[in-house]
């Protein structure tokens, strides 16, 4: 276990540094920079020397592998460099921005997962037959549903025809519901359509015949045997989600007008600022390596076969 | 071994007033699926204490029986006719829940496959408790307790460490035995054990079907066993029912039905179920100036297990075998049989030792030419379901072999493809047809088939009738025989199975857990063992009852 572990972090290590290159690469490759967006202006008047000066400071001039170098200790340091933008260090941008972005994430997975359990549930406890049929086609209709759009839809409808949730100074809780909704709605649909088909498996195994034939419920069987059983490979699959979900929201926290780290990244993406893309990009990376870390340490505790305890005694 | 004997006494001597009470009567019971009918008017009843075996072969109808009993048709199958009375109650039109109270209560079920019946994320203990949990008020404590004295009735080592663990920590005997536990936790009046031992070693078969046994007199509940093995039923039952799509063929006295059996499917079953009863049919003589094809010296094979510790999975084998004649290689689960037909077939390098193939080192041979090797030696796997790719056609299955070798026109290889089928007894017809279209005996012809094209002078099968109903593996063994007589090929034969290895083998390698404890002649091996395990081997296998054969109208 230990080894394993250790071998991981070094992957991890590996993949964020891999992360870091590639994106400091793709940066530099873009024409220009952010002194010069954001000088060159004219507005300020400020004449080529002194745009020139800036440039020193800020260490744009450098040849591009010293800039790698610096930036990259930098990095291992902590220190992520200054915004070009809002002159703020990188570090003070990200940790104001990361705390709304976790929470929205956090919640549309925890909802997610509800969701998707719910649709698979009722649609395996159900008697009428339409009503399972309605549900196992669900997922396929949330997945074609774009977040931007479906946010659009129930701002239109929750904010400005029902009233439900205002859009002036909402509360904590009042301007999270409806993007974690838009969300959800969207992540829990291959959710749901892996549980549905591993709930779908799993009841063929004979253990499911050996649990009836105790006497019990098929509604037990299916929460007590089956669904322990059918949420292993779904764990995976949410790992893998919560890189969506960074994505989507850059997408959710425009639509809605919330601060977080998608907005930042739009803001960033801009006015070419590449010291907080630069830290946007290794830190999604950082959280995706993280949680999906997490995914696999979490197994073995849900699944006994993949704990490496030795076997006691196993003779006939 | 007749437990049964006391029980058939008084059904033959006294008068019906002593009889002891009917627990299970099934009278005319049909079930369909859909519209297709597999059990049609079966009928029989089984009184506290007597084992009743159902005896069938694959789509007999058997398992779905058994599953109308306790409302468990999967499906959309249903009852579509007649009756199952249950302790005087009728229990055919029983709601779900009506049912849900029988179950694990008064009807209990030891399943098939002790591997997959148990749930593999929850613990051994909680899986027996759950039973009690269902149908008791015992408190938590109480249960446990229970359950530990459970676990000890049906001979679990250690039961407070067993009920922490998992199933995966656990043999297929004591899964089983765990099974058991769970069946007789509330004393039923019917156990149904669906082919309880199937899936297990021939030796520890036996000591499952002695435990059943044991709890079935102490407790004085009726059994009903479902099998496709001759030999278990005979030991076992007091009567059999004789099952054949979906339809009895014979009804009786065990012994009556097999010693007399009034119908021409019994008598095919009798003639073809494997036994050590049975005397083998003649084997060619082995010219004694035959030249040796296979030669293996002291192989040993290790393998490192996950934390890196060596494991030895055999040590020190040795044989040879000479050309045209059948080595079969006979052992349990893990005695290292197939790792040894697996360095034979050139698949895997061992450890240490040698093995020559026609005066080829196979151990030393690498890239081409130990693909030129494959030529000589091919193999047919157990299951015949898995064993096809299931997009391609049966001619493309067949054909495929010759492809990786030198070109031959296509129009040849269609020659060879259908030649080859008819020598396998294939119909031409089917080559166009894709696997899922075959049967179970089709299937494993088809294998045998795509094992031949190259024209090998080698079979190495693995377990390759294991998997076949009786009288289909009876069949393939006469194929086998056959090509081995017209093309002179030597087999080198994995089983598990004594009594198929008797018919068809001339020469034995006994394995256990990695060594070869005994080699010979099949017949000295089989009438003098010479060491303890292989007598124990012997002894374990079902069917030693089965003496007096019956008499073959058209043998």
């Amino acid at each position: 276990m230990h080894a394993q572990l250790v071998s991981r972090i070094g992957q991890s290590i590996l993949v964020l540094w891999a992360a870091f290159t590639l994106s400091f690469v793709l940066l530099q490759a873009l024409p220009g920079d952010a002194v010069l967006i954001r000088f060159l202006g004219g507005d300020l008047g400020l004449s080529p020397e002194q745009i020139a000066e800036l440039r020193v400071l800020y260490g744009a001039d450098a040849p591009i592998w010293e800039q790698y170098i610096v930036s990259l200790s930098g990095f291992l340091t902590g220190n992520f460099g200054y915004s070009v933008i809002s002159g703020t260090p990188v570090a003070t941008e990200i940790l104001t921005n990361l705390p709304p972005t976790l929470w929205l994430a956090g919640l549309s997975l925890a909802a997610a997962a509800l969701l998707a359990i719910t649709i698979a549930l009722t649609a395996n406890l159900t008697g009428f037959a339409p009503l399972k049929a309605a549900l196992e086609n669900l997922p396929s209709l949330m997945i074609s549903v774009p977040v931007f759009w479906l946010g659009i839809v129930m701002i239109q409808m929750f904010s400005f025809q029902l009233g439900w949730v205002s859009v002036i100074n909402p509360g904590p809780w009042e301007q999270l519901a409806l993007p974690v909704i838009a969300i959800a709605v969207p992540i829990a649909a291959p959710l749901a359509q892996i549980l549905l088909r591993n709930i779908e498996a799993v009841s063929r195994q004979p253990f499911v015949q050996v649990a009836r034939a105790k006497g019990a419920a098929p509604a037990h069987v299916l929460v007590r045997h089956i669904l322990g059983n059918a949420l292993l490979p779904s764990l995976t699959i949410a790992g893998l989600l919560f890189g969506e979900l960074i994505a989507g929201a850059v997408i959710t926290e425009t639509v809605f007008g919330l601060n977080g780290i998608g907005r930042l990244a739009e803001r960033s993406v801009r006015f070419q600022d590449t010291a907080v893309l630069q830290a946007i990009v290794v830190i999604s990376a950082f959280a995706f390596l993280l949680i999906n870390l997490a995914v696999d340490l979490l197994y073995p505790l849900v699944d006994p076969r993949l704990r490496r305890d030795d076997v006691k005694g196993a003779t006939a | 071994m007749t437990y049964a004997a006391p029980l058939r006494a008084p059904e033959t001597l006294v008068p019906v007033l002593h009889l002891p009470p009917v627990v299970l009567a099934v009278e005319n019971l049909s079930v369909a699926y859909g519209t297709t009918r597999v059990v049609d008017q079966v009928s029989f009843t089984i009184r506290a204490g007597e084992v009743v075996a159902l005896v069938g072969e694959s789509g007999s109808g058997k398992t779905t029986t058994a599953q109308a009993l306790i409302g468990l048709l999967s499906g959309n199958g249903r009852v579509t006719d007649g009756a199952i009375r249950f302790d005087g109650e009728t229990i055919t039109a029983f709601t779900e829940r009506q049912f849900q109270a029988l179950r694990g209560k008064r009807i209990a079920l030891v399943p098939q496959d002790p591997g997959s019946s148990l749930n593999p994320v929850r613990t051994i203990g909680s899986q027996v408790a759950e039973v009690f949990r269902l149908h008791t008020d015992h408190s938590p404590d109480l249960i446990r307790r229970e359950v530990l004295s459970l676990f000890e009735r049906v001979g679990l080592s250690q039961p407070e460490l067993r009920y922490d663990q998992y199933p995966h920590e656990l043999s297929g005997g004591m899964k089983q035995r765990v099974l058991i536990a769970m069946a007789i936790a509330l004393r039923p009046d019917l156990i149904i054990a669906d082919e309880p031992t199937s899936a297990l070693d021939v030796t520890v078969q036996r000591r499952i079907l002695d435990l059943i046994d044991d709890l079935r007199r102490e407790y004085g509940t009726a059994l009903l066993l479902v099998t496709h093995d001759l030999g278990v039923a005979s030991d076992r039952a007091d009567r059999v029912v004789v099952l054949q799509k979906g339809r009895i063929q014979d009804s009786g006295l065990t012994r009556d039905v097999l010693s007399a059996p009034s119908s021409p499917y019994t008598r095919q079953l009798l003639a073809d179920a494997p036994s050590l009863a049975a005397v083998p049919k003649a084997r060619p003589v082995i010219a004694s100036n035959a030249r040796t094809v296979i030669e293996v010296q002291g192989l040993e094979q290790q393998f490192r297990t996950k934390d890196r510790a060596a494991f030895t999975a055999i040590r020190d084998i040795s044989f040879s075998v000479a050309a045209g004649t059948t080595h079969a290689l006979v052992g349990e689960s893990g005695s290292g049989k197939t790792t040894t037909a697996r360095i034979v077939s050139g698949l895997l390098r061992p450890t240490f030792g040698s093995a020559r193939i026609d005066g080829v080192e196979v151990t030393s041979l690498a890239g081409e030419a130990l693909r030129q090797f494959r030529r000589k030696i091919q193999l047919v796997y157990q299951n015949p379901f898995q064993s096809l790719d299931p997009r391609q056609t049966v001619g493309q299955i067949i054909e495929e072999p010759l492809l990786n070798f030198s070109p031959v026109p296509a129009q040849e290889r269609k020659a060879r493809v259908v030649a080859l089928a008819e020598r396998v007894h294939l119909d031409s017809a089917l080559l166009s047809r894709r696997p899922a279209a075959l049967s179970g005996g089709q299937r494993q012809r088809v294998a045998i088939a795509r094992a031949l094209i190259l024209e090998p002078s080698i079979l190495v099968l693995d377990e390759a009738v294991s998997a076949l109903d009786v009288t289909v593996q009876a069949r393939i063994l006469e194929l086998l025989a056959e090509l081995q007589r017209d093309l002179g090929l030597t087999y080198l034969f994995v089983s598990h199975d004594l009594a198929v290895v008797r018919a068809i083998a001339d020469t034995v390698s006994v394995f256990q857990a990695g060594q070869q404890v005994e080699q010979g002649k099949v017949e000295d091996v089989f009438s003098h063992p010479s060491t303890a395990y292989t007598r124990q081997l012997i002894a374990a296998i079902p069917g030693a009852t089965l003496t007096s054969r019956p008499k073959q109208p058209n043998a």
